[in-house]
């Protein structure tokens, strides 16, 4: 394996635990699936295809990995449009035009004394190639990714925003970490980097693609995960507190809304209470401070009639009626 | 295959069980790649087997790629290894036995010893050693093939087959010499061995059922699917509503991501001079970056008339399920649902959810007796000056006016204004005409009349209509 011989990757990916503790130093609390794929894509060196709902921590993920490996990581947003002129590689125009002008004037020297028209266009063609080399490129994150001397984490966030063209030209990169700039030849990765893909679900992305990554599903956490996700998130957090809001999410997620409260939703509102100094959630409190979990006018309008209901049996859940 | 002599030692012959899970999980309906198959091998190399949780997650990771596939992956690795372990069990207590010889196949490296015929299998009963019988019996399923079995109707075929390899003849030679022998002892033991075997008999069937739920779920399941998709709308029962639905849903995000790809490709198209060169001006002219000719898109607009009287009531729950699907994927679409009267409907199929919209829709308008002229009158009335040159209008319904003044000159008026009207009818196309049907007075309106009258049907009516109107 090329990169058994790097030392910090080598040495903190030798079981799940050792994942699973190395992102909770990080700041980031995972399932077992959530270690073992990271586990897995090291070994196998294959990149993780993360979906989910929105703010279940997909991107915070590869931040995490990113931080306790200590390896940079390199983030490409994707959107409609996005080609590889933006993604891979761009030519350095500018510069290539300021240096055609400042060699205009030298043109002569160029091409030297030779008065033979042959020998002058060979002298011109070998030139040109300067300016078609690594001097004038301009790395786009992918490109960047794969010449980290140390290897990185490459995050390629929200792909199926992308065109489905931009996503057959992942492949190349996602299976064999190299790719083609056609003036340039193949460019391979020397450390093959940790590659996350999120995704969330706006359309289904291709056979092609699903199959050349492990495919990570991250559902909302259960009370238990949701609590310790919380407590590391924000520090100092009342126990008592922290079960009533974690209660109150949980049952919140079984109702028929829009856009259910996802684990961000519930960071900020602890956030908030522990800003208000609360410690035991009543109803006036939850219907003030509600839209901090719910982002649609139907949404709070129709939780707002259970939020007695909700608030009690939360307050329930940490023993507090 | 491993080879003879590795089968026993655990670690070398674990392709064996992933090959036999692989062929687990395409039944339950994963589709699962050869590529997928190396992968997991590979992961399991790292993993191992010694951890059920982490080999749980691990093949869920390389194998399932989509919720759906995570829920029948769950299911397909509790199955199977509830399997595996009833076997596991058996071989275990097998192998401490020790009388069997060795046979390479399979990951319990238990054995086999059948070959010698019933003389083996009638001491196992005599002796009623389980242990030897059940892993004699999965011996004899692997060797007949049970794992290919696919529908319910093989299980008396498969039964008969492994009960013969397993050397049934011979003990009911046997029993039958044993018998003619006379003694009481001799009887006695006939009686006793018949007994076993019939036991035996009953576990052969219930090894055969588990192999047809492990395997062919998933062909059951498409089997079903195929023949919904070709079955009348009309003669679909209550049971098959939700598969429907399913089915529905399917095929309307399919027509959707299609006719989205079509859209998108017209976006690339020839060198815009002009405004290449005006784009570039700030590098002297120099064409850094270029501008395309773009064509215009003209999406379909559709306005979507569904017949929801009592005469196609059996056909409009599918029908407006399937208008339920084409809201949600296409943006520019109007639905109305008549019977007597015609009413707008899109904004019920925007805003609830499917069953919800379906019931509401039924209980405000449906199940009447239809008036076509009165429908289209309405539709006069309050819609026709939202059709325009670019509007294609469907029509889904029997055209069974009851009598009524069918106001074909509305419909005249209508193939003026728009671009162009499709009639789906879900008749034969022989009774069109008979009795009350105005097939034929409507037809000649119409730019394209035709029977609808299955899903496949709908399917292949649409995604023309989205076609020639990209």
């Amino acid at each position: 394996m090329p990169n058994a011989d790097h030392p910090i990757a080598a040495r903190q990916l030798t079981s799940i635990e050792e994942v699973d503790q190395g992102l909770s130093t990080a700041g980031y609390i995972a399932n077992r699936q959530i270690s073992t794929a990271i586990y897995l894509a090291h070994h196998l060196q294959k990149p993780i295809l993360v979906e989910g709902p929105a703010g279940v921590g997909k991107t915070e993920l590869a931040k995490s990995v990113a931080a306790w490996l200590e390896l940079p990581l390199i983030r490409m947003q994707c959107y409609e449009g996005l080609d590889e002129s933006k993604a891979l590689y761009e030519w350095k125009y500018g510069k290539q035009l300021l240096y055609t002008q400042i060699l205009k004037d030298k043109i002569g020297s160029v091409i030297g004394e030779s008065d033979n028209l042959a020998v002058s266009l060979d002298k011109l063609h070998a030139f040109g190639d300067i300016f078609f080399s690594r001097n004038f490129l301009e790395p786009r994150p992918l490109l960047r990714a794969l010449e980290q001397p140390a290897g990185a984490v490459l995050l390629i966030d929200e792909i199926d925003k992308s065109d489905q063209e931009f996503e057959a030209f992942l492949l190349e990169i996602l299976s064999d970490y190299q790719v083609t700039v056609p003036e340039i030849g193949t460019v391979s990765a020397q450390v093959p980097p940790i590659v996350l893909l999120t995704s969330n679900s706006t359309r289904d992305l291709g056979d092609a693609l699903k199959r050349r990554c492990l495919h990570l599903h991250i559902g909302f956490p259960d009370d238990r995960l949701e609590e310790r996700i919380i407590a590391s998130r924000v520090p100092g957090i009342d126990k008592r507190l922290l079960k009533q809001l974690v209660s109150f999410v949980q049952q919140l997620r079984s109702l028929d809304l829009k856009k259910l409260p996802s684990v961000s939703e519930t960071i900020d509102w602890a956030k908030v209470m522990v800003l208000l100094h609360t410690t035991v959630l009543d109803v006036g409190l939850v219907r003030d401070t509600l839209n901090v979990l719910l982002k649609f006018e139907a949404d709070i309008e129709a939780a707002d009639k259970q939020i007695a209901g909700l608030t009690h049996k939360a307050q329930g859940a940490a023993g507090l009626v | 295959m491993p080879a003879g002599t590795e089968a026993a030692v655990p670690r070398s012959s674990a392709s064996e069980p992933l090959r036999r899970f692989l062929q687990v999980a395409r039944g339950a309906g994963l589709r699962v790649s050869a590529a997928e198959g190396i992968d997991a091998a590979r992961a399991l190399d790292v993993i191992g087997y010694a951890d059920r949780v982490a080999l749980k997650d691990t093949l869920g990771l390389v194998l399932a790629k989509t919720p759906d596939e995570k829920a029948l992956y769950n299911e397909a690795f509790d199955l199977y290894f509830k399997h595996e372990a009833l076997a596991g069990k058996d071989a275990a207590g097998d192998a401490a036995d020790g009388r069997q010889h060795r046979h390479g196949e399979g990951e319990q490296g238990g054995g086999e010893g059948m070959g010698a015929g019933g003389s083996a299998l009638s001491e196992l009963l005599a002796e009623d050693d389980r242990a030897g019988l059940a892993t004699a019996m999965e011996t004899a399923g692997r060797e007949s093939g049970v794992e290919n079995i696919r529908f319910f109707t093989q299980k008396n075929l498969y039964t008969r087959r492994i009960m013969i390899r397993m050397g049934q003849g011979a003990v009911e030679e046997e029993t039958e010499a044993l018998r003619l022998g006379g003694t009481a002892k001799g009887i006695e033991r006939a009686a006793m061995l018949e007994a076993r075997l019939e036991r035996l008999r009953d576990a052969v069937r219930d090894l055969v059922e588990r192999n047809l739920l492990l395997y062919a779920r998933g062909e059951n399941e498409q089997f079903r699917e195929e023949m919904l998709k070709s079955a009348r709308l009309s003669n679909l029962e209550r049971r098959d509503l939700e598969r429907m639905r399913v089915l529905v849903r399917q095929m309307a995000r399919k027509l959707a991501a299609r006719y989205a790809k079509t859209r998108h490709r017209r976006l690339r198209g020839q060198l815009d001079i002009r405004r290449t060169l005006r784009k570039n001006m700030g590098w002297g002219g120099i064409p850094f970056v270029t501008v395309w000719k773009q064509k215009r898109i003209e999406k379909p607009r559709l306005m979507v008339l569904c017949d929801v009287s009592g005469s196609v009531a059996p056909m409009a729950q599918f029908l407006l399920m399937f208008l339920y699907a084409l809201n949600e994927a296409l943006s520019d679409i109007r639905s109305f649902a008549y019977s007597g009267s015609l009413v707008e409907v899109s904004d019920i199929l925007e805003k609830q959810p499917v069953e919800q919209a379906i019931e509401k829709i039924m209980s405000t308008i449906g199940m009447g007796s239809s008036n076509y002229g009165n429908a289209l009158a309405d539709f006069e009335d309050g819609w026709m000056k939202y059709v325009t040159n670019k509007t294609t209008v469907i029509i889904l319904g029997d055209a069974r006016g009851n009598n009524n003044d069918p106001r074909t000159d509305i419909l005249a008026r209508l193939s003026q204004r728009a671009r162009r009207i499709l009639w789906l009818n879900p008749e034969y196309r022989s009774m069109w005409g008979s009795g009350d049907s105005d097939m034929y007075r409507y037809a000649p309106f119409c730019n394209l009349v035709t029977v609808c009258s299955t899903l496949r049907h709908l399917e292949r009516t649409i995604s023309d209509m989205l076609e020639a109107a990209s």
